[in-house]
């Protein structure tokens, strides 16, 4: 009588699956970390597809300038204890060389990341990149394959995705072509933090609860850093905070809690009344399809 | 612990499909609303968009229709996928397209689904969408089909037309062998069935749509069901970590893969196909950690008394119960592609990790997907189901759909695009 695996064992040895087939049907594949806890988990999932052997691709991280520095102090000591390859391309690179150009100094550079991402994609030659994108997080996402074919311009066309049958995954693709992977579509945000806790994961530091500097915004928590700072007639308070995300620090909103540990956020999580995006993302709030669009122009 | 939390009872996959409008997506919708999984932010945006369009309840079929272009024409282009949970499950819901033209993104969907929920517009009966989704359903094996017979409030909740409606369907299901069909009325636009039973529908007395998700099994074979016990273990990577600083692994040679049925255990004697080369199971591993045993969908690596050459694309089976080794396939094909079948051309078929070249060489027959007849036919068109022969360059460990759902199942690329033109269910090898 075959066994059931709970659903925690099933995700993974999906995503397991997922990653091994990148490596065996890609020749220069990539896998896309941020230090965030969405690739915390893509890295564990790549020890157990992967151990003893060393990982079949690089760390790759797209750095726009505007990361907090408790997270890319993490991604470096990360890649490190791993012993894997770090590659790090960031979008002031980019905007040196005159391929990003910033309307305004502080703006945010969330959009900018996908110009430096397929520079970097044609630098290296990457056939295709592991994402910890999940489809729960937006209803563009929610429409996508796990292997994602975008074209020369990375270019997501939603209308005319290519069928996706079983766990038989195309992962072919011409020159100049790219596939995205994701091998934790199916995962939630509660699923996230229940494997975190299950595998004992190290997170950076600015996802627990901690005191900073804060904004209120539109119902949006908006810290106070330099590229963040303080506007005529604002006035700053004190607040408890942790974030339900990391990303640009321009465009990404900590929530209040007083959440100092991994059990304390699960059980926040299972009650929450907002999605991740809703309460912590500046940038997806200004059009039905923001995401949708940004996809289709190469986005991750 | 959060009331959203789950025990863990494993995954249950269901997707909705049937007709055009039949309202799947708003079936979906209803059920997140209900079970309360629509978040408040998620439920006002699509509140906002409901009231630009002009409506005057919310759109509960916005949650699921998220593309831009989705939302201008009112329709399902592709899947979408949905996540909930209730105290004794994950569920992984695919909200499959009606129309016709995306046939192949329902396709997609049910590949991987457990159960199908068919809806079947009480004004309308049965249609050919609804006959097609069926017949596809079955096809790719879904174990447990349930006819929701919805927009009962238009037809005043009267019980004579969903048992017309049900009688129907019967005559259908046996004609394409359909065994586990259930049915249920309901109102999708207002809750009538879905988690609550609503006043208007008493004289059903089965239960609603979310008990019945409850109690279906999670994975085909679960209590008893047909999973099959055969051991199939298609190898994806073969791992040499020799460069390593441990000299103890110098010599590792991991086999990684995910088990596709079955169970194998440290000492069995197994069989590599399709060299034929035998071994025993050393150790069973993963990350580091050694396992007696692995079972079905289980990640692992497996090694070898033996040094036997595997590589990605072999599988490993137990030498007791072999599939078929063969280059000369049988099988159901359902085409995906604008472009036609092209007898004359070569395609790229992919089974388990291993892909061969394939000549499409005979056209048994199409299917009339209204008249269930079986045509002649030159071509296969876009959304075509035939039964076809396949002539292979390389051979393929393969078992009959029917009884194994991982080695009988293939895709056909096309590989002047790259894309994937065909999904393949094998009848049997020759
Ligand atoms: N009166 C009534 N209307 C319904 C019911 N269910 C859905 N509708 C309406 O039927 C229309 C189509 O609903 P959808 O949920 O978009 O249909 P669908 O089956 O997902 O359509 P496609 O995915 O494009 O095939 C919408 O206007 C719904 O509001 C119902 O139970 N009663
Ligand atoms: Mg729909």
């Amino acid at each position: 009588m075959s066994k059931t695996l709970s659903h925690l064992d099933w995700l993974e040895a999906e995503a397991i699956h997922i990653m091994r087939e990148v490596a065996g049907q890609c020749s220069n594949p990539a896998l896309l970390f941020s230090g965030g806890k969405d690739s915390v988990c893509l890295l564990r999932l790549a020890e157990k597809a992967f151990r003893p052997g060393r990982f079949p691709f690089p760390l790759v991280h797209i750095d726009t300038g505007h990361n907090y520095k408790e997270v890319t102090d993490f991604r470096d000591k990360r890649a490190a204890e791993l012993g894997e390859r770090l590659i790090v391309r960031s979008v002031e690179d980019s905007m040196k060389r005159g391929t990003v150009v910033l309307k305004s100094p502080l703006e945010p550079r969330n959009k900018h990341q996908s110009v430096t991402l397929l520079e970097t994609i044609a630098e290296f030659e990457f056939d295709c990149c592991i994402g910890g994108a999940r489809r729960d997080e937006e209803k563009a996402r929610a429409k996508e394959r796990i292997f994602s074919f975008r074209d020369e311009f990375g270019q997501w066309d939603p209308k005319n995705q290519r069928p996706e049958l079983w766990d038989l995954y195309n992962a072919r693709a011409f020159k100049g072509e790219n596939i995205r992977a994701f091998p934790i579509s199916n995962w939630t945000e509660l699923d996230v933090w229940q494997y975190i806790e299950r595998e004992g994961l190290e997170l950076p530091s600015i996802y627990f609860a901690h005191q900073r500097p804060i904004v209120v915004k539109n119902g949006l928590l908006q810290p106070i850093t330099d590229v963040t700072p303080l506007k005529d007639g604002e006035v700053a308070e004190t607040m408890t905070v942790r974030f339900r995300t990391v990303g640009d620090i321009t465009c990404t909103a900590p929530v209040e809690s007083g959440a100092s540990s991994i059990r304390q956020i699960i059980e926040e999580t299972a009650a929450t009344t907002v999605t991740e995006r809703g309460q912590t993302r500046l940038d997806d709030q200004t059009s039905e399809a923001s995401m949708e669009q940004r996809k289709k122009e190469g986005y991750f | 612990m959060g009331a959203n939390e789950i025990q863990d009872h494993g995954v249950l996959r269901f997707l909705t499909c049937g007709s055009v409008d039949d309202g799947k997506s708003t079936l979906i919708g209803r059920l997140l609303f209900d079970t309360k999984t629509i978040l408040v932010d998620t439920l006002n945006a699509i509140e906002r968009t409901s009231k630009k369009r002009g409506m005057e309840a919310v759109d509960l079929s916005l949650l699921t229709d998220g593309l831009q272009a989705e939302r201008e024409q009112g329709i399902t282009i592709d899947v979408a996928y949905r996540y909930y949970s209730t105290g004794t499950r994950k569920y992984i819901i695919a909200d499959a397209p009606g129309h016709e033209q995306y046939t192949r993104n329902m396709v997609t969907a049910a590949s991987t689904a457990n159960l199908a929920v068919i809806l079947i517009d009480a004004r309308k009966g049965m249609l050919t969408q609804t006959r097609r989704h069926s017949y596809l359903a079955n096809l790719v094996g879904i174990p447990h089909l349930l006819v929701a017979i919805n927009k009962m409030d238009l037809v005043d909740y009267d019980q004579a037309t969903y048992e017309k409606i049900k009688a129907d369907y019967l005559a259908f299901a046996a004609q394409i062998g359909l065994k586990d069909v259930r049915f249920i009325p309901m109102s999708a636009l207002n809750g009538d069935m879905i988690v609550d039973r609503g006043e208007k529908l008493d004289w059903y007395d089965g239960p609603t749509l979310l008990e019945i998700l409850e109690a279906a099994p999670c994975a085909h074979g679960e209590n008893g069901g047909d999973r099959d016990e055969r051991f199939r273990f298609p190898v994806q990577f073969v791992c040499r970590p020799q460069d390593s600083a441990n000299p103890e692994l110098h010599d590792y040679r991991g086999f990684m893969g995910r088990v596709s049925s079955g169970i194998i255990a440290k000492g069995d004697a197994i069989t590599v196909l399709p060299s034929g080369a035998t071994s025993k199971v050393k150790d069973i591993q993963i990350y580091g950690q050694s396992l007696p045993e692995a079972h079905a969908d289980q990640s692992v690596t497996i090694l070898l008394e033996d040094e036997v050459d595997i590589s990605r694309g072999d599988m490993i089976v137990r030498s007791d119960a072999q599939p078929t080794t063969t280059k000369q396939i049988d099988a159901m094909l359902c085409w995906l592609s604008e472009t036609p079948l092209d007898k004359a051309r070569k395609y790229v078929v992919r089974h388990t990790s291993r892909e061969s070249k394939a000549i499409l060489s005979g056209i048994e027959y199409r299917l009339d997907i209204n008249s269930l007849e079986k045509q002649s036919a030159d071509k296969l068109a876009v959304n075509d189901i035939a039964k076809v022969s396949i002539k292979l360059a390389q051979p393929l460990a393969v078992d009959p759909y029917t009884e194994n759902r991982a080695t009988g199942a293939f895709i056909v690329i096309d590989e002047s695009t790259n894309n994937t033109v065909g999904a393949g269910m094998i009848l049997q090898a020759n």
